[in-house]
């Protein structure tokens, strides 16, 4: 990421949610920074029309397997599947092996992602010591470390008066929690959302309930602790309803969305197909149209891939056996652009919001917006590039999409960090 | 309508036309035939490679099927479990490649994980046989039921039937109600609330709580096995309690027609879910289903053999 030039990306619509901007115009980019045009020195001009220049996305739920699982993926495959996606910057989930959840742990990523990561890369750590639920990690120390968030992801803190001391710990440090919702013992041995395609494939279900209780109960920690609670990978009706009520009343607590859950839902299980295993599961249609809603009145101000690799032997087995989790850094912004803003249900403005605005918010990043001065992440997207997915041609290092083959209208075409075209099909 | 048979696979009832139910129902008439004669064997499927792969352990299918084939004159070959590599770590798709890359022509299978036979029918060539796949599907164990039925009723259309018990864990279950409801016949299952899901409304299945009710004017009453180990885990508080409200009793009998039939996969738990005086009453079909079993495992062994030929 060291080499930095300098040029102007001329006559491009850019859409800048941070600012309200909607309109065609250039942005200079000098020494990695975003400068006004005409201060730019020798120039070289990339033609961007007909195409949206965006801050950069951020995809805040990623899995990069490293270290514990370099088969899956790595820091390097990783982070040039997301700049591949068109995402400029990611927050990866602390549940590695050995988990992240102490300082060292923390360097480990930093280390890694300067010498072979490809975007920028949020390191988030553990909220109890190796995701066990039982004790608390050292939060304070994990922040001075440099993360910007705490999550158990993947495991839900069962115990509410350990919950209640972590959030209650965690905003002092000014830290927003991003939690995984799930009652484990509702949770029991389930592979799949509850209702009637589980009923009918004779599949032990999710119950919705598992994800309502833990996001009620954030919702109260919330409110009692003033910690900032981000429920991830929201995927119930019930859900949207609950975080939209406690949002009226000005409590700290946001929702993000991941693309599947959006698209796609328990039918596509009756083939089997252990691309559609993710936890939590697909749900009903009833509960992807709440989702979709929850998106366009504000109440989900983020999407979210949860991208979750895992190799091809991992995940050809019986169904009751396999992983949970998909990819989704590739894939993200084609199927949300087809399911969202080719639909109308999100103007090209707020669907960028979800990706900037959203994460930004809640992670407490500045000078993420378009405006000069800032650092040059620049996310540029063709919004009719007609896009079939095909999984072997995926950076990253794992193929596990339901998506494979499906045609998408929309995709990224180039990805900036700090200047730097780290992805470009211009 | 001349009505042929197409499918490699026989994985579930779901995927089957009425019209392919009924050639498979009136195939098994003729190889009922065969088992009542003084040789008991046909040469069908001589010169074919049947593999009994029971990951999950059975008896009764198993011994049905491997008589079936027997009496089709195939080569057999019995594989479980714990005798396969997949003690040994190999995955289930690598033992099933290697039993193909023997020639097998045909594989029965009984799993423990629902859907593990669709998954291995859409990775080999050679035909795969459902024995039970979980709480999903037994379609042999539904076709012997429907054969009964027809049997003794003379049809299957109109008929009002009645399944009671753990519907929510049951294979029988899911794979009967779709054979019924396809050759049109009333389907209410019955049990407490935490066996029986609501869910099955939305295919036009009647959900009854109340065993009474419907068992009402009922022309078959289908009992399934409670499992002791559903106690344990909450569905119920004991197996006399679920007896005295949901067993078929010398009372709750009475609600049925009064030339109904009682029907039971085995094993059964005699006095919980029926009491034995009925099991072993004038009403009661449960050795001729065992008896139709082998017709029925005997036709569809020849079907999807005959398919693969093609």
């Amino acid at each position: 990421m060291n080499k930095k030039k300098s040029y102007i990306l001329t006559g491009g619509r850019v859409v800048d949610p941070f600012r309200g901007i909607d309109a065609v115009m250039d942005i200079g980019v000098m020494d990695g920074v975003i400068v006004e045009p005409e201060s730019v020195v020798n120039p070289e001009t990339i033609d961007v029309s007909g195409l949206i220049v965006a801050p950069g996305f951020i995809d805040m739920h990623v899995h990069l397997r490293q270290p514990g699982n370099h088969a899956a993926e790595t820091i390097a495959t990783g982070t040039m599947a997301a700049a591949a996606g068109g995402f400029s910057g990611i927050v990866p989930m602390p549940n590695t092996s050995p988990a992240a959840d102490t300082p060292g742990a923390i360097e480990y990523i930093k280390r890694h992602t300067e010498r072979e990561g490809k975007v920028k890369v949020y390191p988030c750590g553990c909220m109890t010591k190796n995701l066990e639920g039982k004790e608390m990690a050292g939060i304070g120390s994990l922040k001075a470390a440099g993360v910007v968030a705490v999550s158990d992801d993947g495991k839900c803190i069962q115990n509410h008066e350990l919950m209640r001391h972590v959030a209650e710990y965690t905003a002092s440090f000014g830290l927003p929690i991003l939690d995984h919702c799930e009652d484990d013992c509702l949770k029991g041995e389930g592979v799949m959302h509850e209702g009637v395609w589980s009923v009918l494939l004779g599949m032990q279900g999710i119950s919705s309930a598992s994800e309502e209780l833990m996001i009620a109960r954030d919702i109260i920690m919330s409110r009692m602790s003033g910690c900032r609670i981000h429920i991830q990978h929201l995927s119930c009706q019930e859900g949207v309803s609950m975080i939209r009520h406690a949002r009226e009343k000005g409590i700290l607590i946001s929702a993000e969305v991941t693309p599947h859950h959006i698209s796609l839902t328990d039918e596509c299980i009756k083939k089997f197909d252990t691309n559609y295993k993710m936890n939590p599961p697909l749900r009903s249609e009833y509960d992807r149209q709440a989702l979709i809603q929850g998106l366009a009145d504000g109440t989900i101000t983020v999407i979210a891939t949860d991208h979750a690799p895992h190799t091809a032997t991992a995940k050809l087995v019986e169904f009751d056996y396999a992983p949970f989790g998909i990819v989704g850094l590739e894939t993200a912004i084609p199927v949300c652009l087809s399911e969202l803003y080719h639909t109308g249900v999100l103007s090209i403005s707020s669907f960028v919001s979800k990706f900037t605005v959203g994460p930004a918010e809640i992670l407490g990043f500045k000078n993420k917006s378009l405006a000069a001065g800032n650092p040059a992440d620049i996310t540029i997207i063709d919004l009719n590039r007609e896009f079939t997915v095909d999984a072997s041609k995926f950076y990253s290092k794992s193929r596990n999409t339901p998506y494979n083959g499906m045609t998408f209208k929309g995709k990224a075409v180039a990805t900036v960090v700090d200047g730097k075209f780290v992805f470009s099909e211009l | 309508m001349e009505v042929t048979w197409t499918k490699k696979d026989l994985l579930s009832l779901y995927d089957l036309e009425r019209e392919e139910i009924e050639l498979i129902l009136d195939t098994a008439e003729e190889f009922k035939k065969v088992s009542q004669r003084n040789v008991k064997k046909v040469p069908a499927l001589r010169g074919k490679t049947v593999v009994n792969f029971f990951v999950e352990p059975s008896t009764r299918t198993r011994i049905s099927f491997e008589l079936a084939e027997q009496r089709l004159s195939a080569d057999i070959i019995n594989i479980s479990a714990n005798a396969s590599s997949l003690q040994k770590g190999e995955t289930l798709l690598d033992t099933v490649k290697n039993i193909e890359a023997l020639q097998a022509d045909l594989i029965v299978m009984r799993h423990s994980a629902p859907g593990a036979q669709n998954f291995i029918a859409q990775n080999v060539e050679c035909g795969v046989l459902n024995a039970g796949d979980g709480a999903h599907s037994h379609p042999t164990q539904a076709l012997l039921d429907l054969f009964t039925i027809r049997e003794k009723k003379g049809r299957i259309k109109g008929l009002k039937t009645v399944i009671v018990g753990d519907i929510l864990h049951s294979r029988v279950a899911r794979s009967d109600i779709w054979g019924l409801l396809k050759l049109g016949a009333e389907v209410t299952v019955a049990g407490p609330a935490t066996l029986v899901p609501k869910d099955f409304e939305k295919i036009g299945v009647r959900v009854c709580h109340n065993l009474k009710e419907a068992l009402e004017g009922a022309d078959v009453v289908n009992l399934l096995r409670i499992q002791h180990e559903r106690q344990r885990s909450g569905f119920f508080p004991s197996t006399n309690e679920y007896a005295r409200f949901f067993g078929l009793n010398r009372e709750t009998v009475k609600y049925l027609k009064p030339d109904a039939l009682v029907m039971h996969p085995g094993p059964i738990n005699r006095d919980v879910e029926l009491d034995s005086s009925i099991a072993d009453g004038p009403q009661s079909v449960i050795l001729e289903q065992v008896t139709n079993g082998l017709a029925v495992r005997m036709a569809v062994l020849f079907l999807v053999a005959g398919c693969l030929q093609k």
